[in-house]
């Protein structure tokens, strides 16, 4: 029944982390909005979709849980949850009131610091954006069992964990720590291009959806603007990276006219906000990725301005791929020789980008001999036979030395 | 997977209750937050625009208003994972047009946009 998968989608989240707010346990919370998605699978079968279905499910789960409460207060563990249940009327108002703060509570819950990276994405994914566990094992490449397992040990590790803010201290790098899993999720997609399943690729919509609520519910964050942005102006690349036969093609080989307009508008909005707000590393790349955006045809871009928030960016987020994205820039800004002194510093062993580069700047260098010798290790070091081709067809362009 | 909503119905005889305007913007700041809702605007009656036309070779402009019962009222982009959901959201738009406006009546159009999902490589 694909009307309730939809009503799921758009209802788990904010179910789960209402339940939570009385149970105060993310992983019986879970559980208690499965339990309601089950019985609303087969009333709704029945008798139909009511039509405030949202309510229908808390009302369901709410009945869930405050028998699951006192159950657990039977083996008199618990307690003081007991005490706390409150009346049925209460719940609809307390969860309207304060339903941002418990979205965020429970998206900083499933990036718990307890958990590992990879529990982090499914769970997120499964509380904030409603995806199933044969969806998410699609989506990373995984058995159904072990996406299973994994978010069984995911809510095994939550239990005892309490549903609530983290402290002061702790929040700046809770957030960050929540970007940084949505923006994982969304290289996961990015980085799967074209094929005949498009799990991988939706986990990009998933990601930006997660990037939206994040900047509604952190609206004075400049990097959930900032990581919005980047993924926005990113994913508006997607239907051109890859050509009719399925090859990868480059940024500046693309055809500008198939991005897509409509996100970069909005990427372009989001970056607004956070640039008003001061900015960090999501937002540089963002920048940065906005100047390739704004450029009509790869003439028009601004290199010297891409070189220049790459030489900030690797001020902020040292790191050597940074770097040789810098050298890049420079390149086309008309300074080749600069950018090959950084590639020659960089230490990028495997990483087949690294002779790639230094076979760019050595062509503009006039220095062809050594850029097709550089291309060829490049193709040599790459596991990707797409990249493979795509260096020796470089390689073939490169004119005999001046 | 991006879907285009257009709201169609008869200009209404008064200004819409205060109460569906609340409705609305209720429903679309909670659209917007969730991530599905990337666009959405109300549309002036159709006097205030214009049809440009090819027929027989011969290109016209005609100024507004359309000949049409219904006018389009209103367009919304969502960003979604399934049509149902697209679905699911422009229901919620009529229900709340159903609640606060009695007697009101008319339809959305729910179109999806082409995205790369609807050209796999072979």
């Amino acid at each position: 029944m694909d009307k309730v998968e939809a009503i799921w989608r758009i209802e788990s989240a904010r179910l789960i982390a209402g339940l939570a707010r009385f149970v105060r346990d993310v992983a019986l919370a879970e559980d208690l909005a499965q339990d309601a998605l089950v019985a609303a699978l087969e009333q709704w079968h029945r008798d139909g979709v009511p039509d405030a279905p949202g309510p229908w499910l808390m009302a369901v789960a709410k009945r869930k849980a405050i028998d699951a409460l006192r159950r657990r207060d039977a083996y008199a563990s618990k307690l003081i949850l007991i005490q706390e249940v409150p009346e049925a009327e209460d719940w609809d108002d307390a969860i309207d009131d304060h339903l941002g703060d418990d979205l965020l509570r429970l998206i900083f819950t499933a990036a718990h610091p307890t958990l590992t990276t990879d529990a982090q994405k499914a769970l997120i994914l499964r509380m904030l954006c409603g995806l199933s566990t044969p969806e998410i094992a699609r989506a990373f490449l995984i058995p159904e069992a072990t996406a299973a397992q994994r978010i069984v040990r995911a809510k095994k590790t939550l239990t005892g964990v309490r549903f609530e803010m983290p402290t002061k201290d702790e929040t700046t790098a809770r957030q960050s720590q929540v970007l940084q899993i949505v923006y994982l999720i969304f290289n996961e997609g990015y980085a799967a291009t074209g094929g005949d399943d498009w799990a991988r690729p939706a986990l990009c919509h998933e990601a930006m959806r997660l990037g939206r609520l994040l900047a509604s519910l952190l609206p004075d964050d400049a990097e959930a603007h900032g990581l919005l942005a980047l993924m926005e102006l990113q994913a508006s690349r997607l239907a051109a990276r890859v050509d009719a036969a399925g090859e990868p093609v480059p940024l500046l080989e693309q055809d500008r006219r198939r991005w897509d307009r409509a996100l970069i508008r909005h990427g372009l909005d989001a970056l607004a906000r956070a640039e008003a707000l001061g900015g960090g590393p999501y937002t540089l790349q963002a920048m940065i990725a906005a100047c390739h955006a704004r450029a009509i045809n790869p003439a028009a871009t601004d290199w010297p301005r891409i070189a220049a928030l790459y030489e900030v960016l690797a001020h902020v987020q040292p790191g050597p791929v940074v770097r040789l994205n810098q050298a890049v820039a420079l390149g086309f800004a008309g300074d080749p020789g600069r950018g090959l002194r950084i590639v020659d510093e960089l230490d990028l062993p495997d990483y087949p980008h690294h002779p790639a580069v230094r076979a760019e700047l050595l062509d503009r260098l006039g220095r062809g001999d050594e850029a097709r010798a550089e291309l060829g290790r490049a193709a040599a070091m790459s596991r990707n036979a797409a990249e493979q081709r795509l260096f020796r067809r470089r390689a073939d362009r490169i004119n005999p030395a001046k | 997977m991006r879907f285009l909503t257009l709201l169609r119905a008869a200009h209404p005889d008064g200004p819409p209750p205060p109460e569906l305007m609340a409705a609305i913007m209720r429903l679309g700041e909670e659209a917007t937050a969730s991530g599905a809702l990337l666009d959405t605007a109300g549309l002036a009656p159709s006097i205030t625009g214009a049809r440009i036309a090819l027929k027989g070779g011969d290109l016209s402009v005609t100024d507004g208003p359309f000949a049409e019962a219904k006018e389009v009222i209103s367009y919304a982009i969502y960003d979604v994972g399934s049509r149902d959901e697209a679905v699911e959201w422009a229901s919620r738009f009529v229900k709340v047009h159903r609640d606060s406006w009695p007697g009101w009546e008319g339809e959305v159009d729910v179109l999806k946009v082409f995205g790369p999902e609807d050209f796999t490589p072979a």
